[in-house]
């Protein structure tokens, strides 16, 4: 089977325009959660990560487009692959794309095909003159982790040589408004595995991750950034990490509440690492999907504690991006990489009192501690668990 | 060899299973496709209250799969030793055009007054998926494409992939979109190493039943 190696990345979130940004700020314990006070999207203020102003790329781009046209853009540039080539695919994710224009456009069939994410994926393809139609991921919260997994499975299979992903969501009414609806908004900064958390924050943004075939990124591009004398300075480029394995589950059991068990989740990380051809001693920390909702910790809790993980430590990064939904999966993973690359664990933001029945290792602060292997988790609704493994090459 | 041991194909207010019209109602045109899927439903004899708490789109979903795989396939479990497949190896890969359009369009309704969590937890097309794996017990893989047209070739690689690789036994893949009064849904089950040589797991095989294309070596 091919190995798929990590040629570049970006995250553009309101910490940061590249994945080094970004990287830097959380170790310095930057988030962008905020209390906002938006009429457009609530009557009441909220606390969410948002951005101040979008990108104003020349062309009838949309919010949503411009965020991915923008991440893919640094990505890219940090890259020496050609979009052109007949071997790469273009992989998007999103959970709802375009829908804000509902917001403010009037419904009529031409609306309908614009805000249809097989357009917007259309449009950010021949901005970067892609040869092949993209592919477009739309499975719910673990969207991101889907697409890289379908990138690594084209790469592995052998239909490509190069996939590039790119994953992201824009925060507006419809959105914020279901998950009010659903009572499942935090009221505060959200608090990740805490005896007191209650709910999410909701939070946008958009990541790319670039993945190769080709041998030659095996030993990474520069390097990384490195953190010395209590001063991170950020490398640019992720490499020298590959994509080693992946699964995803479904739970069989309700819509919108995760498994009572874990099991399926539990399932999904077992199948990753047995990909991987690491056990769960190999593991040396855990990206959970965290989203500070009584259920949704539980469930994670549970699954870890059922593959016999409760001592590898875990971190939850939704206290410094809020839920950025269909670009969690691509954010997370993207630090997640960084981490690896500097050996650095970042703490849990939010986290003070373990408040999930079965007690794991929750990362508090920063750990600068030698790592190989990340196991990334995330789940969502329709009962979808997904589990992808990131490990660090041995030079 | 992966094959397709069943197809089920619903749009038009026909049913056709396996390539035979199974079910059909011209006169049942109403409610943007609702009652002609309430109709089939009555007449499978079906007995499932969730069907009616769901959206179209998983009404569509659901009742595809549940004509397609019958009493012909189901997950083990604790109850049903009897049955073919561990329950994770089982997957679900579907595709279409409108993701949950049709859904978000009423769920953005109700945010003028009070919004609807019964509604807004519709507004994600791998709901779907969901509501099929509860029904049949399955925990394998999922995956939800958006393809401005049928896209068999995607489909056709991605669960190759998946069953090659025995991540999965057996697969439910294939298309369901519905907006306004417009719906088609086409399922097809994949099981491996199923050797009938009219029925393998191709672009080419799924494109005919897509398009409904007579053949009488394919049935």
């Amino acid at each position: 089977m091919r190995d798929v190696f990590i040629v570049s990345d970006n995250i553009l979130s309101p910490l940061g325009v590249t994945a080094g940004e970004n990287f830097s700020n959380l170790t310095k314990s930057v988030s962008g959660v905020k209390k906002q006070e938006k009429k457009e999207m609530s009557a009441l203020p909220f606390y969410a990560s948002l951005f101040d102003s979008f990108p104003a790329i020349p062309g009838n781009y949309t919010q949503f487009e411009q965020l991915l046209i923008m991440s893919l853009t640094d990505a890219l540039k940090n890259s020496d692959l050609d979009t052109r080539d007949k071997k790469t695919i273009l992989i998007i994710s999103s959970t709802k794309g375009n829908i804000s224009l509902l917001e403010t456009e009037p419904y009529d069939p031409g609306l309908k095909e614009r805000i249809a994410l097989h357009t917007s994926a259309r449009l950010v393809a021949s901005h970067f003159e892609f040869v092949h139609s993209p592919i477009i991921v739309s499975n719910a919260c673990i969207s991101g982790i889907a697409a890289i997994l379908t990138g690594m499975r084209m790469i592995r299979s052998g239909q490509y040589d190069h996939a590039i992903i790119a994953g992201a969501d824009v925060i507006s009414r419809f959105v914020l408004s279901g998950f009010q609806s659903f009572q499942a908004i935090s009221p505060g900064p959200c608090k990740p595995f805490d005896r007191d958390r209650n709910g999410i924050n909701l939070g946008e943004g958009a990541a790319t991750l670039i993945l190769s075939s080709d041998r030659k990124y095996a030993g990474g591009k520069n390097g990384g950034g490195e953190y010395a004398g209590g001063k991170y300075v950020g490398g640019s480029h992720a490499g020298g990490v590959t994509v080693s394995g992946g699964a995803i589950s479904n739970d069989a059991n309700h819509l919108s509440a995760p498994s009572r068990t874990g099991e399926e989740l539990c399932m999904a990380m077992t199948k990753a690492m047995l990909e991987a051809g690491l056990s769960t001693t190999d593991i040396d920390f855990i990206s959970a999907h965290g989203t500070a909702t009584q259920y949704n910790d539980e469930m994670e809790a549970k699954a870890i504690t059922l593959a016999g993980m409760q001592s590898v430590p875990v971190n939850g990064l939704k206290g410094y991006y809020g839920h950025t939904l269909g670009a969690c999966g691509l954010i997370e993973s993207v630090v997640s990489i960084h981490s690896l690359k500097e050996n650095l664990i970042l703490p849990t933001r939010g986290f003070e009192q373990m408040g999930v029945t079965k007690p794991l290792n929750i990362s508090r602060d920063l750990l600068s501690v030698p790592l190989k292997n990340c196991l990334k988790l995330a789940s969502g609704f329709g009962g979808c668990n997904a589990a992808l493994v990131f490990s660090k090459n041995s030079i | 060899m992966n094959g397709i041991t069943a197809s089920c194909v619903i749009e038009s207010q026909l049913v056709i299973k396996n390539g035979e019209t199974v079910f059909g109602s011209e006169h049942i045109d109403g409610n943007g496709g609702s009652d002609f899927l309430l109709a089939a439903y009555r007449h499978f004899g079906l007995d499932y209250p969730r069907f009616y708490k769901m959206d179209p789109l998983s009404k569509l979903g659901w009742l595809t799969g549940e004509i397609l795989l019958g009493q012909g396939i189901s997950a083990k479990n604790d109850l049903e030793e009897d049955k073919n497949y561990p329950a994770e190896d089982i997957g679900i890969v579907l595709s279409n055009a409108n993701a949950s359009l049709d859904t978000d369009l009423r769920y953005f309704e109700t945010t003028k007054e009070f919004p609807s969590p019964s509604l807004f937890v519709y507004t994600l097309p791998n709901i779907m998926i969901g509501e099929i794996c509860i029904r049949h017990n399955l925990k394998g893989e999922n995956a939800f494409f958006i393809t401005n047209q049928f896209d068999a070739d995607l489909l056709e690689q991605y669960v190759s992939h998946l069953m090659d690789n025995d991540i999965l036994q057996a697969c439910i893949c294939g298309w369901v979109d519905l907006m306004g009064g417009e719906y088609k849904a086409v399922l097809f089950l994949v099981e491996k190493g199923k050797r009938d040589p009219s029925c393998l797991f191709t672009s080419a095989y799924m494109n005919k039943i897509f398009n409904r294309e007579k053949s009488n070596e394919n049935g």
